[in-house]
């Protein structure tokens, strides 16, 4: 694993296995220089370049919001390289980036397919890192892969720059010290969404939660379930479905008669938009229970997905990480610069990615070296801002970034296509902050053994 | 590797070709891009895979669209032997074929009552069965969605007997005596064990059990009117193949230690029908190449972006480069399925039998100086259903 | 009972949808021996025909926001609607089910390209190959389809004036609390109308019974002189047609992606094997029967008792019915079976 017990290790395996083979005078010439050439794991010193690694959905579902993740990673390295109007790198503070690459060197990248599944994903990324020698691996669309990704970084000796997840796990009993993660998770939308929700539907609720069948929707379910239930609400019923069930009416009827009057849908992606539009039409906002309104909730909003709501989104409530029509400094710097690349406004997760590789770039230049254990205690409880979410601290203890977090509403009168989000809170980075050792795990070692 | 299809050479010799070609692999994949331990490893696990598939779908015509499950449940026996016993991949590789086998009896039993479709639909219930649970509610035993892995904390009771049982402040890795499992020293692990199992099944289709099964395969009922009770042959051929299936899941933990449902959804099953298919079913090498093909496509034809494309193309003027790279780029990067998809139904159209049929042919049309015909297709691998 | 009566909907409404699909995979199964793995690609083309026409329709001056700088964001007014006032509103309100009409003749073409072009060079080859072939062609279609349209669902609101729900409890006398969907309500009867087509066809006309005596006995028909070939190409493209149809009246259910067809795939392999091979009855009455299978076994109740079980009922029950009935539920002896 490690390189240095690697240049024994392999080249014995090889040499016993060449034998059987009669090929030891052919030991692939690159495995060599590898073995030998660095104290660590793809050093880019002799290259004279950084490779970084973007492992982002290009097939399946998510495959829209890996394209976007992509573009946007596309754009980092552009305005790390001092091409184009430098987006972000004009508001991110403190920083040392100057776009002249990273430690003078130039930002190069290879690109691969996660498929969305936890194989393809840690295969691709090993691809990218045995055979393009990449020094960090970004992206990613959900906390499946973002867990099994993270964890070969760390036996890999590779940092991993989370993408889009949102799953408690991803920092909390998966973390390691190897994976950083800028997105919130699930615990902060709880936190982020109660004040809100106390504010729009009172404390008498009686709320139904429909739950993604697998770890991201249980954690959600238990932060939304929590945190609700410290408001005074009560819990009528918390049902599973299956993942990708496609039509829930056999779920949906139930909640008509459950005496509840909130349904929250711990889904995401195809689940929440077939969910959504399902519950809409059986009638369900238009039902008054217990004398008020019912209400429906969608705590992980994201307007990329939203879109294929259509107007089932309309006056939801939801919580999202990020959303274009912000107007600080460094939102309107990265919006305005890849609108003019690209012609749409980032999505939440395009600017997780982003931020994400900035972040990573400017950790370099400050330990003044590609050294990974360097890299990570530069990270560590760096405090930053300009990043479009306001003062930001990468806590220490589980990389976890933390950051206000946005409440948001289907717009009910878009002014353009892309108008589906309004922003109708900013809830504090305060407010949203928890004990890191209530989610158990352990970050591991800074050295890996090799 | 064509040459290994000629009845003139004898089995001794085709197998130490293919152990050749195998071992090679390094060299010969890298001017294609192919040289990097864990695809190297890909091409060995899924090679052994296709070819159990093959014992049963090749020689008996069965065709299981639930071959999955045994790979899911390999994975699983090799983590958890990880998780429990011991780092070394021995114990984790019996268990994997072990339970595989079990499995395999149970779903075996049960779907041979029916032939044809039924046959497939029963394995592929069962499959399904299989993959929902461990995504759901199986999820202490699978950790569902994000996949069985290890932890510092497992006890790995017979790693701490032999030693302290300290691990270090990382995840120990798999070894073999010492010799640790990933990178080329697992691809050699299974590059070797993948020749023991083309061995094995060379023999099995030289044997009396495997003519046996042959007959089955192109008249069930004629076997049957002769007072042979065909069941258990068919049984043990169902069982050998996922017992296959189970060595290559428990060697997928043991180069990578981490087991995912959806190595039992059906798309994987359908995937080790298609590398079959495409390779050439019923034919010794043809599963192998099949799996070859589409593990390649897979990990390196979806590499290719728009720089890389740049990149290889950069020998053209500026401006026919802006024109070709789009349109390459349809077909690689985010749209290798699309260049899978036509490769399926070109390969399919025009060299029915597969791979290993086209070879032949190719190989029968310079030896007859392009004269003769190509023999018919049927005569060789009649896939059946 | 009122949980039941509305799970007995939700049953009824998913194996309709079920029935739907399996019913041309059967037909084509029955008929021509071709196992179709691109027959969810098809039902998936049906549904974006429903999207291509409601783009057409919409087809909008872009009015700027202004408002946006870094990029051109703008909102939409429908030519139609410019130019027609409400007629137009109302043409692009109804574009779902006014898509039909483009989805037949599409879907007409398809299915005759499809055949001609493909599928007839492989009556002879082996399953196996049709299979490879055909999923194949699934893939390539999806892909095209993803390429053009991307890979995010797309909504299709049913007509404003059907997008409600229905008082269903009282029509039966159940009280004011059941609600049902209106589109759910008449995909139901769409498919009940496809179905009954469909069986009157094939019963009723002397086209239909020909086509039948060719599922009995293909080189019989073929040796008194009648050209089933040409039959069996109208026989695909009815097939295609009847998986378009579908496609389209279940878009406002079920917002269109590119993977569509593959996930509806395997399902509508295991309903029409359940039903029985080559037995159109099979496959509808199998569709129904796990439909409602289906939604009982969702039921909170059930859960309780047996936690997941809505996650594997579907391959329980064809389990429990193909090792029970050896040729599903209205399986004919020697069809695919060997």
């Amino acid at each position: 694993m490690s390189d240095i017990k690697k240049s024994g290790v392999s080249r014995r395996g090889l040499l016993k296995a060449g034998a059987v083979g009669g090929l030891v005078a052919a030991t692939p010439s690159i495995f060599i220089k590898n073995a030998w050439a660095e104290e660590f794991r793809n050093n880019p010193e002799n290259s004279g370049e950084l490779k970084l690694g973007f492992n982002v959905p290009q097939s399946g579902p998510y495959a829209d919001e890996g394209a976007d993740e992509l573009r946007a990673y596309k754009l980092a390295v552009k305005h790390l390289n001092g091409e184009g109007d430098g987006g972000m790198l004009n508001t991110f503070k403190p920083s040392m980036l100057t776009g002249n690459g990273v430690l003078g060197k130039k930002v190069t990248y290879s690109t691969g397919d996660t498929q969305t599944k936890s194989d393809a994903a840690r295969a691709s990324a090993k691809r990218m890192i045995e055979k393009d020698g990449v020094l960090m691996v970004t992206g990613g669309s959900s906390s499946g892969v973002a867990v099994a990704v993270q964890s070969l970084c760390q036996e890999q000796g590779i940092i991993f720059m989370a993408g889009l997840t949102h799953s408690n796990d991803t920092t909390g009993k998966d973390k390691r010290r190897y994976g950083f993660r800028h997105f919130f998770n699930a615990y902060m939308s709880g936190a982020a969404l109660a004040p809100v929700l106390n504010k729009e539907y009172g404390s008498d609720r009686r709320a139904y939660h429909l739950t993604a069948d697998y770890t991201w929707g249980w954690t959600q379910e238990e932060s939304i379930k929590n945190s609700t239930e410290a408001l005074g609400w009560e819990t009528v019923n918390a049902v599973k479905t299956p993942v990708g069930a496609g039509d829930f009416s056999q779920y949906i009827t139930p909640v008509l008669n459950s005496g509840a009057d909130v349904l929250i849908l711990n889904h995401y992606g195809k689940d929440m938009i077939n969910s959504l539009s399902q519950a809409v039409q059986f009638g369900l906002r238009d039902k008054q229970v217990n004398g008020k309104n019912f209400e429906i909730v969608v705590p992980l909003f994201s307007r990329l997905m939203a879109q294929g709501a259509g107007d089932a989104i309309k006056g939801i409530l939801g919580t999202t990480n990020w959303n274009w029509s912000l107007q600080d400094e460094g939102s309107k710097a990265f919006v305005q610069s890849f609108g003019a690349e690209y012609g749409a406004p980032p999505s939440m997760a395009a600017h997780t990615c982003y931020v994400q590789t900035l972040l990573y770039a400017n950790a370099c230049e400050m330990a003044g070296t590609f050294y990974p254990p360097e890299v990570i205690k530069q990270l560590e409880g760096f405090n930053f801002d300009g990043m479009g979410n306001g003062p930001t601290l990468y806590r220490a203890e589980d990389h976890q970034c933390f950051k206000d977090v946005l409440v948001v509403r289907g717009n009910d009168n878009p002014s353009s296509q892309f108008d589906l989000l309004k922003v109708v809170d900013v809830t504090p980075r305060a407010q949203v902050e928890y004990d890191w050792t209530i989610f158990g795990g352990e970050l591991g070692p800074y050295e890996v053994k090799m | 590797m064509t040459n290994t299809k000629k009845p003139l050479l004898n089995d001794a010799f085709v197998v130490i070709i293919f152990a050749a070609a195998i071992l090679a692999m390094p060299i010969w994949l890298d001017p294609i891009g192919g040289n990097y331990p864990d695809l190297l490893q890909k091409f060995a696990i899924y090679g052994i895979f296709a070819i159990g598939f093959n014992i049963l779908f090749g020689l008996t015509g069965y065709l299981s669209f639930g071959h999955a499950a045994f790979l899911g449940v390999g994975s699983y026996a090799a983590v958890w032997s990880f998780k429990l016993l011991t780092m070394n991949v021995l114990p984790a590789v019996v268990f994997g074929v072990l339970f595989a086998g079990i499995l395999a009896a149970i779903i075996g039993f049960l779907s041979l009552r029916r032939t044809g479709i039924y046959f497939s639909i029963l394995t592929l219930a069962f499959a399904q069965m299989s993959y929902n649970l461990a995504y759901s509610v199986l999820t202490p035993i699978t950790n569902g969605e994000t996949g069985l892995q290890l932890a510092r904390s497992d006890p790995r009771i017979l790693d701490s007997l032999f030693s302290d049982g300290s691990v270090g402040a990382g995840l120990p890795s798999t070894d073999l005596f010492g010799e640790t499992m990933s990178g080329y020293p697992g691809f050699y692990f299974c590059a070797v064990l993948l020749i023991i199992c083309f061995y094995i099944s060379l023999r099995i289709f030289r044997s009396p059990f495997g003519l046996m099964l042959k007959g089955i395969k192109s008249n069930q009922n004629r076997m049957k009117y002769t007072g042979l009770n065909t069941r258990p042959y068919m049984l043990t051929a169902f069982i050998i193949s996922g017992m296959y299936a189970g060595l290559a899941g428990s060697l997928l933990a043991v180069t990578d230690p981490l087991a995912g449902a959806e190595r039992m959804q059906w798309t994987a099953s359908g995937e080790v029908v298609l590398m079959t298919i495409l390779g050439g079913a019923g034919t010794l090498v043809g599963p192998m190449l099949g799996a070859g093909l589409i593990k390649y496509f897979e990990n390196i034809f979806s590499s290719f972006d728009d720089n890389v494309l740049t990149q290889a193309f950069s020998f053209l003027p500026d401006s026919v480069v802006e024109f070709v790279v789009p349109v390459v780029g349809l077909f690689v990067g985010s749209g290798w399925h699309l260049t899978l998809g036509l490769l399926f139904m070109i390969i399919v159209i025009f060299l029915p039998g597969g791979l290993v049929e086209g070879f032949r042919r190719i190989v029968n049309y310079f030896r007859s100086g392009g004269k003769t015909k190509p023999q018919s297709v049927e005569a060789h691998n009649q896939a059946g259903e | 009972m009122d949980a039941i009566f509305i799970q007995i909907l939700n049953g009824l409404d998913k194996g309709a949808a079920y029935a739907l699909i399996a019913l041309g995979l059967t037909l084509v199964f029955g008929t021509l021996g071709i196992v179709n793995f691109a027959h969810g690609a098809l039902f998936m083309l049906g549904a974006f025909c429903a999207v291509t026409f409601q783009k057409l329709v919409t087809i909008s001056v872009k009015v700027r926001d202004e408002g946006v700088t870094a990029f051109v964001a703008y909102k939409e007014q429908p030519y139609l609607e410019t130019w027609f006032g409400d007629t137009g509103r109302i043409i692009i309100d109804y574009s779902v089910p006014l898509s039909i009409l483009l989805a037949i003749p599409f879907m007409l073409l398809v299915g005759y390209v499809m055949e001609r072009g493909l599928i007839k060079h492989f009556y002879k080859r082996p399953h196996a190959e049709q299979i490879l072939v055909t999923f194949g062609l699934a893939i390539v279609i999806q892909e095209i389809i993803k390429a053009y349209f991307g890979a995010n669902p797309i909504p299709q609101p049913a007509p404003e004036i059907l997008a409600g729900s229905a008082n269903v409890g009282a029509w039966v006398g159940l009280g004011n609390n059941l609600v049902y969907p209106w589109w759910r309500l008449i995909y139901l009867c769409f498919s009940g109308l496809i179905i009954f087509s469909v069986f009157a066809f094939l019963q009723f006309t002397t086209y239909g019974m020909v086509v039948r005596a060719g599922m009995r006995d293909r080189e019989t028909v073929g040796l008194l002189g009648i050209n089933i070939e040409r039959r069996f190409t109208i026989v695909f493209a009815i097939a295609a047609v009847v998986a378009g149809v579908a496609g389209v009246m279940y878009t406002p259910i079920l917002p269109p992606d590119y993977h569509l067809g593959m996930d509806f795939l395997v399902l509508s392999f295991v309903v029409v094997v359940v039903g029985g091979m080559g037995s159109l009855g099979g496959a509808v009455l199998a569709g129904f029967l796990l439909g409602i299978v289906q939604s009982f076994a969702s039921m909170n109740e059930v859960k309780e008792i047996f936690p997941g079980i809505d996650q594997i009922i579907l391959y329980l029950v064809a389990v429990v019915i193909l090792l029970v009935l050896p040729r599903g539920l209205m399986g004919r002896a020697g069809v695919m079976d060997d």
